[in-house]
């Protein structure tokens, strides 16, 4: 029992006595419940939520049928959202794009404003389709070229970037795929042991890397009849052949000794896709600005020099 | 047992917690503290108006508005004074003085803020002029009040609204002005061509101006304003507050009364124009009270009854707790400006003038050249060709002045470096570059160092000096990364 005494039920309200607070006006075993009603704003947004709910089912997609829910008078749905903001994005680079694929790559450094689209664009593809095996510094490794520096096997500047990317290297079906093929010396039994180990020593010693010996000597004549008509008589390489520098710092495959005997001995081939059947034009284009901005970019010369580094990169650039 | 068991009713409803509002009828007063409170109320409107049209030449590559807070441009105009994001720490500095200020002046003078300064009472002033200009004074607004919805009335509200509005607007509104520059944007504002965010700040502002000036009034200082509150817990014995001088005032009687007995009555003749004034509508009489925002009104108007009684003025005076003590005793009242030489005034006074002057100083001795690096960190180098080593950075050359300026920027440290950036080329290569930066912007370059072969990691920094001013240089160290250091 509450600590409240019986009185007529015509009494009407009745009040806790302890909180002064309405009751209900029922009690069970001396429990009463007190009558503190939300307050009226709180309902009124309440039923608002409730209305704006029910509103909300009609415009865009809720119930849901047997096959599919309603549709909602809006028509809106997540996919058409992705289009439109898609489509949206689209239009934001339509104008570069549109460019792009109107002007031959050489003269893209005269439209600075092309190139910085293009080597913004071609930084996010190369996210997507280069970093595999370039690294996402485009640094490369140990039979992968890095791309950050100045030492190009076919040639650095913006057109030939693009050949190499649209028909990839060692790609079987492509006529203009870039295609170098060193004999296995080794193995095909064209040199033995003896003379690789030489013109292996021969070849370091063309960068510092061993001192002039009787072996380098060995080295040189191997070098002269076998190595020479690719590599070229002072193993500056032949950008036309691929074939690369030997006389530089930057080695593919490794530059210890160990590792020229192993590419001499049967060489290592490393292959890139042919990028113009999977990748469009302009995404192409980006692509070799983004990878002829990353700081050993060459300027592009007229075919008959074509072979050449630019002149004034000529001292500290080799052919490879 | 689910019959319900009815308990006793009570007689009485229960205690409601919520008060009705009483709409303050304020009489208008004329006295010493009516005429600080007129006065200070237009400088600071004129200063808030004002302000935004003063001219400042800056050159051609600034704009010329004395005081601008371009926010699309992110830069900080006061007069002589620019300040770029990066410096945000001098308007910190001064929203931290303002803070410490406010301390300061409720140390020195009590809550002189809320009964002069705060716009919250500058406005509620303001309209309530409007009312007795529209409504008459007390008594006529009282009955108006209390009137039936008539046509008179719904007239006489409908052009106080009105008015209301058009101060809302005009003050509310021209807090756009500090945003951009004022002629053009007042331009584009009637044209219909400002941007919609002027348009929006613009509506919301004269909407509170509207409502907290015209409607909440006081209650905005007694309910919601976190100061007061603050103010209680600032407040000490020695805080200068209105005093009732209920020593002098108690026992309170009409003249009448007091002349016929004579010695029982104080000097309070319970004539009520205390409570009359009050623009919160308090009763000062009944002690310190967080309503009582200071403003002397009811001091004026307790001044003029006890002239007319011909009894001595400052019954209702400014006057600290000491002094109600002080003076109970029958000591003369200690003067206002000795109160200000006590150590917690001073020790603000200290911490406020010492971050002055710091800002002061830092404002005095800050360059206007500013050069940031990001190292290039994948790959952390490069070998290049011929052996040497090559690092990228990426450089922010900021120049924080109204004029292009040329830069040249060094490499300090690592021995037969070289640098080049994207547009020229490893041939021009050189320990010095120069490059012109525009006015009162920031140039990203990218660089290449490079250094000789068998170069070893180690710290080296770039310096960004103006040319032909040694001061104007800032230096950004760095690390050169190659290979074997790993």
């Amino acid at each position: 029992m509450a600590d409240t005494t019986n009185s007529p039920a015509s009494a009407g309200r009745r009040f806790d006595e302890a909180t002064q607070t309405e009751t209900v006006g029922h009690e069970w075993d001396g429990i009463e419940e007190l009558n503190t009603p939300l307050p009226r704003w709180w309902l009124w947004t309440f039923y608002a939520c409730i209305v704006f709910a029910l509103g909300y089912t009609v415009v865009y997609p809720a119930w849901p049928g047997i096959h599919s829910a309603t549709q909602g008078v809006f028509g809106w749905t997540s996919r058409g959202q992705l289009a439109s903001e898609l489509d949206a994005q689209a239009a934001t680079r339509a104008k570069a794009v549109a460019g792009l694929a109107d002007l031959p790559i050489e003269q893209l450094p005269q439209h600075p404003e092309l190139m910085r689209a293009a080597v913004a664009g071609g930084a996010a593809a190369f996210k997507v389709n280069c970093v595999q095996c370039h690294g996402s510094g485009a640094a490369g490794s140990k039979g992968y070229p890095n791309l950050n520096d100045d030492d190009w096997l076919w040639g650095g500047d913006l057109k030939t970037i693009e050949t190499t990317l649209i028909h990839g290297v060692r790609q079987p079906g492509d006529d203009m795929t870039r295609q170098s093929m060193m004999p296995n010396f080794g193995t095909d039994g064209l040199l033995d042991a003896g003379q690789i180990s030489a013109v292996a020593s021969y070849v370091l010693s063309l960068s510092g890397k061993e001192k002039p010996s009787a072996m380098t000597q060995a080295g040189a004549k191997v070098f002269a009849e076998n190595c020479a008509v690719c590599h070229g008589d002072t193993a500056k390489g032949n950008r036309e052949l691929g074939a690369p520098n030997l006389t530089d710092a930057i080695w593919l495959d490794g530059g210890a000794k160990a590792d020229l005997v192993a590419q001499i001995t049967h060489p290592h081939h490393g292959v890139m896709p042919a990028w113009g059947t999977r990748l469009d034009p302009v995404t192409i284009k980006m692509l070799a600005a983004y990878v002829h901005s990353l700081g050993g970019g060459e300027e592009f010369q007229a075919p008959a020099v074509a072979t050449g580094a630019a002149p004034a990169e000529a001292a500290t650039q080799a052919v490879e | 047992m689910n019959r319900p068991e009815p308990i006793t009713p009570q007689g009485e409803p229960p205690v409601s917690l919520y008060a009705r509002h009483e709409p303050v009828f304020n009489r208008r007063i004329d006295g010493k503290f009516r005429r600080i409170k007129w006065a200070i109320m237009v400088v600071c409107l004129a200063i808030y108006w004002f302000t935004p049209w003063i001219r400042w030449n800056r050159g051609p590559y600034a704009p010329d508005q004395a005081v601008l807070i371009d926010l699309a441009h992110r830069r900080f105009y006061m007069f002589g004074i620019e300040i770029w994001p990066q410096e945000f720490y001098f308007v910190a500095g001064l929203l931290i003085m303002a803070g410490i200020g406010l301390f300061l002046v409720t140390s020195a003078v009590g809550r002189a803020w809320c009964g002069y300064a705060c716009p919250q009472t500058v406005w509620t002033d303001l309209f309530q002029h409007v009312d007795r200009l529209i409504d008459g004074d007390r008594n006529a607004r009282f009955r108006l009040y209390k009137a039936p919805w008539g046509p008179a009335k719904i007239a006489r509200r409908v052009l106080k609204w009105a008015i209301y509005l058009a101060i809302s607007f005009a003050t509310g509104g021209a807090w756009i002005f500090y945003f951009a520059d004022a002629p053009t944007l007042q331009s584009q504002f009637w044209h219909g061509t400002a941007p919609m965010v002027a348009y929006g700040t613009v509506f919301v502002l004269t909407l509170t101006t509207f409502v907290l000036g015209g409607f909440m009034r006081e209650q905005v200082c007694i309910y919601m304003c976190p100061w007061p509150r603050i103010q209680t817990a600032m407040l000490d014995e020695k805080s200068l507050i209105v005093t009732y001088k209920d020593w002098r005032g108690e026992k309170r009687g009409s003249l009448k009364k007091a002349q016929k007995n004579p010695g029982e009555y104080g000097d309070c003749i319970d004539c009520n124009q205390c409570v009359a004034v009050c623009p919160t509508g308090i009763d000062i009489r009944e002690g310190p009270q967080i309503g009582c925002i200071t403003c002397g009104l009811c001091i004026d108007a307790c001044d003029r009854v006890m002239a007319e009684t011909g009894r001595p003025r400052g019954l209702i005076d400014y006057a600290t707790l000491d002094d109600a003590e002080n003076e109970k005793k029958g000591n003369p009242p200690t003067r206002h400006l000795k109160l200000i030489w006590r150590p917690r005034t001073l020790v603000y006074f200290a911490v406020w003038a010492g971050i002055g002057f710091a800002l002061l100083f830092m404002l005095g001795t800050r360059t206007h050249t500013g050069l940031s690096v990001a190292k290039d960190r994948n790959p952390p180098y490069i070998l290049m060709s011929d052996g040497s080593v090559r690092n990228g950075y990426a450089l922010r050359l900021h120049n924080m002045q109204n004029r292009p300026r040329a830069m040249e920027l060094a490499i300090e440290g690592l021995p037969g470096a070289v640098m080049w950036t994207e547009d020229m080329g490893r041939a021009q290569a050189a320990r010095v570059l120069t490059r012109t930066v525009a006015a009162d912007a920031t140039q990203g370059v990218r660089v290449y160092v490079v250094a000789p072969a068998d170069s070893h990691g180690q710290a080296f920094a770039f310096t960004l000096t103006a040319r032909g001013d040694a001061r104007e240089s800032d230096t950004a160290k760095t690390q050169f990364d190659a290979p074997g250091d790993e």
